[in-house]
């Protein structure tokens, strides 16, 4: 039998674990008094304090990465980073987004660089809230919110669009469509250099670069 | 004047007035029971328990029966409609009539009439409660097998199986009893009980009822019949609306009747505990009630305890521990108060009563020893290792630790 050894030859730790280890002795409950103990335990729980967190009226924190609801967020002069890849509709497992792109045109420029999103749907009744379309984004348009109470009553609602996950304007963003910032391009956007909205952004009419 | 002869001059109405109010009870009861065991066991569990539909969620209950009232009734197919029909109410009657021959209070001044909140005391009660429970059974069996469906059919053998099997270790329990009070009637039980209850003097039988009254009621531990992942809902399982909530009413209402049932063998009843006879006299009587609501509590809390503290048994193992272990231990126990009995009333001496029950502990203590003995022969036997035999043909090796154990061992 022992030529045959297929196992590697145990080294010294893994014999002396061996030697050591406590062996498996009968399945015999222990005595009638140690099986009362449980009954204690469950009595003495009784008097302690409950895990239970009372969610409507109490809120619970939730951890700074939770995977909540998604956002598209936007550049410092407004501008949305989406720019209408759908590789987040394609890594999504559950088929839950939807993209539509668009170019963008003089008149009508939504995001820096070539294209944005002209739809962008997501369907709070298939996501399952893995993160991989945040993963997938190149521009880090969508990312995940800690906000998780989106449960509604119609499918119709549960459909949210483009409207409803877009960051909301902050202070020094114009509400696109705008031109981008003068003398830059989308790689100054993508390199995070642009930091506020330029006077001559303010135009009805937009698109000129 | 026992409790027969207080209740036989009642009028008629009271008779009806009794009926509706031990009915009235039951369900207000169970209503209250199913509230307080999902916040004892949740409490237990380090939860809250329903706490939303009214102050402290005690309307919780009521709330989830209108809403199974509210709920489409299905007969399935397959199902035998008539019998699918009649078990629920089969199994819900017999629990309530259990009740009538338990009395509730001592005796009380009910609106000018000198009664006693019993509604009969018949000279064989307590074999009337074991012939009710019996017959429920038959609903337990005809839901499982009208349903039409497997597991239900498979449900309500097994519930029907246990409650048959631990019936005769209840009734035998019961058998202390009455040797000891010489009647069956319940309210001469209790009168009997007036020095001592029978918690005290027959402790074996009241053990043994305890255990076997969680059997009976097809509770945790012993809910094998609702054994989620075996069987579904076991017997209930195609049951839906107001049948369903017909089940669930019964198995409360079994709950409730067997342990006012044990309130009235062992503890003595209406009748307040040692020290605090002078309460009987109070709110003219009716303080008594409370008495034995607090037992019939007690007992409520001790099936919730069990619940949530042990895990449900093996099939066998329940079937084993009720068949070899609660019966002959039974016999034995019958066997030995009979004798004492018989020695009491034939005016045998101090000494042969002490001489016997000398005698009846020694035997006990001798037989465990064996017992014990035998055990650990057995397990040296079984933990002997049979040496392998040197195979003819390549094996692999063994995982280190055994072969560490093989090398040793030669």
């Amino acid at each position: 039998m022992s030529e045959f050894h297929l196992e590697p030859k145990p080294s010294g730790a893994i014999q002396k674990a061996a030697e050591q280890s406590v062996p498996v002795t009968g399945t015999e409950p222990s005595g009638f008094f140690t099986q009362l103990k449980g009954f204690w335990v469950t009595f003495s729980t009784m008097f302690k304090k409950p895990n239970t967190i009372e969610y409507p009226e109490v809120k619970p924190e939730v951890a700074p990465r939770f995977h909540g609801r998604h956002q598209l967020n936007r550049y410092e002069d407004g501008l949305e980073k989406c720019i209408g890849c759908e590789l987040c509709a394609w890594a999504c497992p559950a088929d839950a987004i939807y993209v539509e792109g668009e170019n963008n045109t003089e008149g009508n420029q939504i995001s820096p660089g070539e294209r944005h999103a002209k739809v962008y749907q997501i369907n709070y009744l298939r996501c399952i809230f893995c993160g991989l379309c945040i993963e997938a984004c190149p521009t880090r348009a969508l990312t995940m919110t800690n906000e998780y109470e989106i449960a509604d009553d119609t499918r119709q609602k549960l459909i949210w669009e483009k409207e409803d996950l877009l960051a909301p304007l902050r202070a020094g963003m114009l509400m696109p469509p705008h031109p981008m910032y003068p003398e830059s391009d989308h790689h100054n956007y993508y390199r995070n250099e642009i930091k506020e909205s330029h006077p001559s952004q303010e135009t009805k009419a937009g698109g000129q670069n | 004047m026992n409790n027969a002869s207080i209740i036989l001059d009642d009028p008629t109405w009271v008779i009806v007035a009794k009926g509706v109010l031990v009915f009235a009870l039951c369900v207000v009861l169970t209503l209250l029971s199913v509230w307080g065991e999902r916040r004892i066991v949740a409490r237990m569990q380090m939860r809250m328990g329903p706490n939303r539909v009214g102050p402290f969620g005690l309307i919780q209950a009521l709330a989830d029966g209108v809403k199974l009232a509210l709920k489409e009734d299905i007969i399935p197919a397959a199902a035998d409609r008539a019998v699918f029909v009649i078990a629920p109410i089969i199994s819900v009657t017999t629990c309530f009539m259990a009740f009538a021959v338990i009395p509730l209070t001592g005796e009380v001044n009910f609106f000018g009439e000198q009664t006693i909140m019993q509604l009969t005391d018949l000279p064989v009660g307590v074999l009337y409660v074991l012939a009710t429970a019996s017959i429920g059974v038959y609903g337990i069996v005809l839901a499982g097998w009208s349903s039409g469906s497997t597991y239900p059919l498979l449900g309500g053998l097994r519930s029907s199986a246990q409650v048959i099997s631990y019936e005769i270790a209840m009734g035998l329990s019961f058998v202390g009893v009455f040797i000891y009070a010489g009647s069956m009637s319940t309210g001469d039980i209790i009168a009997a009980q007036s020095t001592w209850w029978n918690v005290v003097v027959l402790f074996p039988s009241f053990a043994i009822y305890v255990i076997s009254m969680v059997g009976e009621t097809n509770r945790a531990p012993f809910d094998l019949a609702e054994a989620e992942g075996e069987l579904v809902g076991g017997f209930h399982t195609e049951y839906s609306s107001l049948k369903f909530a017909l089940f669930f009413l019964a198995e409360y209402v079994n709950i409730i009747a067997v342990s006012a049932l044990a309130t009235t063998l062992f503890l003595g009843g209406p009748s307040a505990p040692p020290g605090l006879g002078f309460t009987s006299a109070w709110l003219g009587g009716w303080f008594s009630f409370i008495w034995f609501f607090l037992k019939v509590l007690a007992f409520f809390f001790f099936f919730v305890w069990l619940r949530g503290t042990l895990p449900r048994l093996r099939y066998d193992q329940f079937m084993k521990f009720g068949w070899k272990v609660l019966i002959p231990v039974n016999i034995a126990w019958i066997l030995v108060v009979a004798t004492l009995r018989l020695l009491t009333q034939q005016g045998a001496s101090q000494f042969v009563i002490a001489g016997f029950t000398g005698a009846v502990v020694l035997a006990v203590l001798g037989a465990m020893t064996i017992y014990d003995r035998s055990k650990i022969k057995t397990e040296e036997r079984a933990n002997q290792v049979e040496p392998m035999p040197e195979p003819s043909f390549p094996v692999p090796a063994l995982p280190t630790s055994l072969a560490l154990k093989e090398k040793e061992g030669n």
